[in-house]
């Protein structure tokens, strides 16, 4: 029984922080919320690009690190914690996935050198539209070899080169340039940036088999492991801010970290943490291993996460007071981010009706 | 990460298997006049085999085991229908409190036959006044020559009807603030004046006692720790409750998820109707997060370290499932859900058992709020709670009912 990081990993993903903490201060996620003509911070992008991080899932002969996704999710653990403003979950978690879940030797070969260095940035564009993407819901086609259609939101639309595109019969890569407009679109998390992407003749190549939903959802699981360690480091950035102003601020004579509401509301963000990570741990072990119960795993881990992560960042506001509210608190970082991740593979709601249709499907068999 | 034991673990675990299969079916095949007897019979077979009490030392009846081949030895066991609560208190909390406190002949006396299960102890502790605030206890103990006379109540000891000893907590100075007047002594709980009434559950069951104090004399050499010392002695048994009080058994989502399959929602089977699957899917999320933070724990036992303070927050996520989903299921029933008899409702009423039985779990061996409290002070470094009564004597602090 080993359910915990290995010693290694954990030295990586010490390390991890502390680059982050000196190349990813809250002032570097500022400079992109405060810039509405910055998608994403290039230099920090560079950055991880050079420690390696874009490959860590990558084989080696496809210029990755060949690490593994144990070590993909320590990183996503410290992304989360910085709030990276960069377009890495795009890039990584679901075109690289993407990629290797479905892509011929050449797409691969092609491609996933280019994620590794950094030079070329992904985007993932399934939705058209308000609700949970379904087969029903898609407008997206492809005749001639040239795919039409409008996708919104898709994150990192704006800034990508490579786009994997939901259409009906399938996913489809769209290089960016020819066919393919995009408009920046204002959203909650600005820090990282969306678009609507309108597809019109875009010259577009077969990614894998026929049945886009059953692919896109292969990809949503892998990610929703990937994003719940995102998801859990926000969380716990959140708890150890509202406990450091806990201890600070004084109210009525006391610190108000000492009033049973406050440590009742922080007891909880811990409990909740907690059933997070060791839900996002089983969903690493199940993603690592290639394991059957990925699908249930991950949903697990996505619902568990999302939940520990919009409660951490809301409470810690509250936590926080009048001063909680200003623009110039880092509180509302988090709360905007944890409503990126939690929409951006698709809604809780939608991923609480995923579990139970793989409870049911478990029963049955 | 892995969830496969390491060569020595393996080893361990198929021994054990082996000597589960076997003992059990010599067990099972053995008549027992009671339930407790039984009991018995299966912890005196665990200790000849080395498996009660793995990880203490074989010169006190134990294993000589590690953390990690107790847990090992726990998930093997837990594929058998025995019954191991009666020593659960006894083995989890009393008895290391005495072999911590006692003179060696006390020990010698007492731990080899608590370890095979002849003799049943129970922990004294709490008080109709005394609940949270355990140290807010009455029971008075007056020094009489040799012996020390005691007079009081105490409350929620479970197992006392069956238990041979006990120890427990008294008053011995109400001069001095609450927490520096309290003395700790072992007793036999067959001893003169001594009164055990069970008390009445709201769920109808009756597994704790009222335990009455009239005058019983307990020798000053049964003594655990000094005089005025017994707070100290008192936190050393504590440490032991939560890893001793489990989360309880009852009903989980995979129950309610075959309930649901079967049972009629408001437009079809229960198990469609969507709002229902929202709330199934927290609680396996609950469920399956306390089951992987078990894992957590187990490898660093399996490690050799000591489990992380992670392990804190089983009883309260537990507990109040345990709730949600008991209501859950009577709810879904409609009118119907009001009918407890177990030969009509569902699952034998079990859903309704856990409705009744869970606000006790929700404050048995530390309430939600006390559960908090630690986290947030243990766990996140938050104050403490202000004292209002800590630099007062006991006698002239406030009460109420």
């Amino acid at each position: 029984m080993n359910f915990d990081y290995s010693d290694e990993q954990k030295f990586l993903k010490d390390e991890a922080r502390k680059f982050l903490a000196a190349h990813c201060g809250s002032d570097r996620v500022r400079a992109v919320l405060d810039h509405a003509d910055t998608a994403y911070d290039a230099s920090l992008w560079q950055a991880v690009a050079d420690q390696g991080w874009l490959g860590a899932a990558i084989p080696e002969e496809h210029g990755g690190l060949g690490l593994g996704h144990i070590e993909l999710c320590a990183i996503a653990e410290e992304l989360g914690r910085a709030c990276a403003p960069i377009p890495f979950a795009s890039t990584v978690y679901f075109v690289a996935e993407a990629l290797m879940l479905f892509g011929s030797d050449a797409q691969k070969a092609k491609w996933l050198p280019r994620i590794a260095a950094g030079t070329v940035i992904g985007a993932f564009a399934t939705s058209e539209g308000s609700g949970p993407v379904t087969a029903r819901s898609l407008g997206a086609s492809v005749a001639g070899g040239t795919l039409t259609g409008e996708k919104i939101p898709v994150t990192d639309g704006d800034v990508a080169d490579l786009i994997v595109v939901l259409a009906r019969d399938g996913l489809y890569l769209v290089e960016k340039g020819a066919g393919v407009a995009a408009e920046t679109l204002a959203t909650l998390d600005p820090t990282r940036s969306a678009a609507r992407l309108t597809f019109t003749d875009a010259p577009c190549e077969k990614l894998g088999s026929d049945d886009g939903i059953a692919a896109m959802q292969a990809v949503f699981d892998r990610a929703a492991v990937l994003l719940a360690f995102e998801q859990l480091g926000g969380a716990d950035r959140c708890l150890d801010m509202a406990k450091r102003y806990a201890l600070d601020r004084y109210a009525f004579g006391r610190q108000i970290g000492g009033y049973q509401a406050i440590k009742h509301k922080l007891a909880d963000m811990y409990v909740k943490n907690e059933l997070a990570r060791s839900n996002a741990y089983y969903g690493a072990w199940a993603l690592n291993a290639g394991a059957a119960e990925l699908p249930l795993a991950a949903a697990t881990a996505r619902v568990a996460a999302s939940d520990a992560f919009w409660f951490a960042s809301k409470e810690n506001i509250q936590t926080h007071g009048g001063m909680g509210f200003t623009w110039e608190s880092d509180c509302h970082l988090y709360y905007r981010r944890s409503r990126q991740l939690a929409l951006v593979a698709g809604a809780p709601a939608a991923w609480r009706e995923r579990l139970v249709g793989q409870l049911e499907m478990r029963n049955a068999a | 990460m892995d969830f496969t034991d390491s060569d020595a673990e393996a080893a361990y675990r198929a021994t054990a298997r082996d000597w589960l299969a076997a003992n059990y079916a010599e067990h099972q095949a053995t008549q027992h006049d009671s339930d407790i007897a039984r009991g018995k019979a299966w912890q005196a077979r665990k200790t000849a085999g080395g498996y009660a009490c793995i990880t203490w030392p074989r010169e006190w009846g134990g294993g000589g085991g590690t953390p990690i081949e107790s847990v090992i030895f726990g998930q093997e066991e837990a594929q058998y229908a025995v019954d191991g609560g009666y020593f659960t208190i006894g083995l989890g909390m009393c008895v290391p409190t005495v072999m911590g406190f006692a003179d060696d002949a006390t020990k010698h006396r007492f731990v080899g036959p608590a370890v095979r299960g002849d003799e049943i102890w129970s922990q004294l502790f709490s008080e109709p006044a005394g609940g949270s605030d355990v140290a807010a206890i009455r029971t008075r103990a007056v020094r009489d020559g040799e012996d020390w006379v005691v007079n009081g109540q105490k409350v929620w000891t479970s197992g006392a009807h069956y238990s041979d000893f006990g120890i427990v907590l008294v008053r011995t100075n109400p001069d001095v603030p609450k927490h520096q007047g309290l003395t700790m002594f072992w007793l036999d709980l067959k001893s003169p004046g001594i009164e055990i009434r069970p008390i009445h559950q709201m769920s109808g069951g009756s597994n704790f006692n009222e335990v009455w104090f009239s005058d019983v004399r307990i020798p000053d050499a049964q003594r655990l720790g000094p005089v005025d010392g017994g707070w100290k002695v008192a936190l050393f048994t504590l440490m032991n409750e939560r890893l001793a009080v489990g989360a309880g058994g009852g009903v989980g989502p995979k129950d309610i998820l075959k309930f649901a399959g079967q049972a009629d929602g408001p437009d079809g089977p229960l198990l469609k109707d969507s709002a229902f699957r929202q709330k199934l899917a927290d609680w396996w999320v609950q469920s399956e997060g306390l089951r992987n933070t078990r894992m957590r724990t187990i490898t660093a036992l399996s490690k050799g370290q000591a489990p992380g303070p992670e392990s804190s927050i089983g009883k309260i996520v537990a507990a109040n499932q345990l709730q949600e989903i008991g209501n859950s299921a009577v709810e879904a029933a409609d009118q119907y859900g009001i009918i407890a008899d177990p030969a009509l409702a569902p699952l034998n009423a079990a859903f309704h058992m856990a409705t009744m039985s869970a606000p006790g779990l929700r404050i048995a061996g530390g309430t939600d709020e006390i559960l908090r409290n630690i986290i947030a002070e243990r766990v996140l470094g938050l104050p403490g709670e202000i004292r209002v009564d800590k630099d007062q004597a006991f006698k002239d602090l406030p009460v109420g009912a």
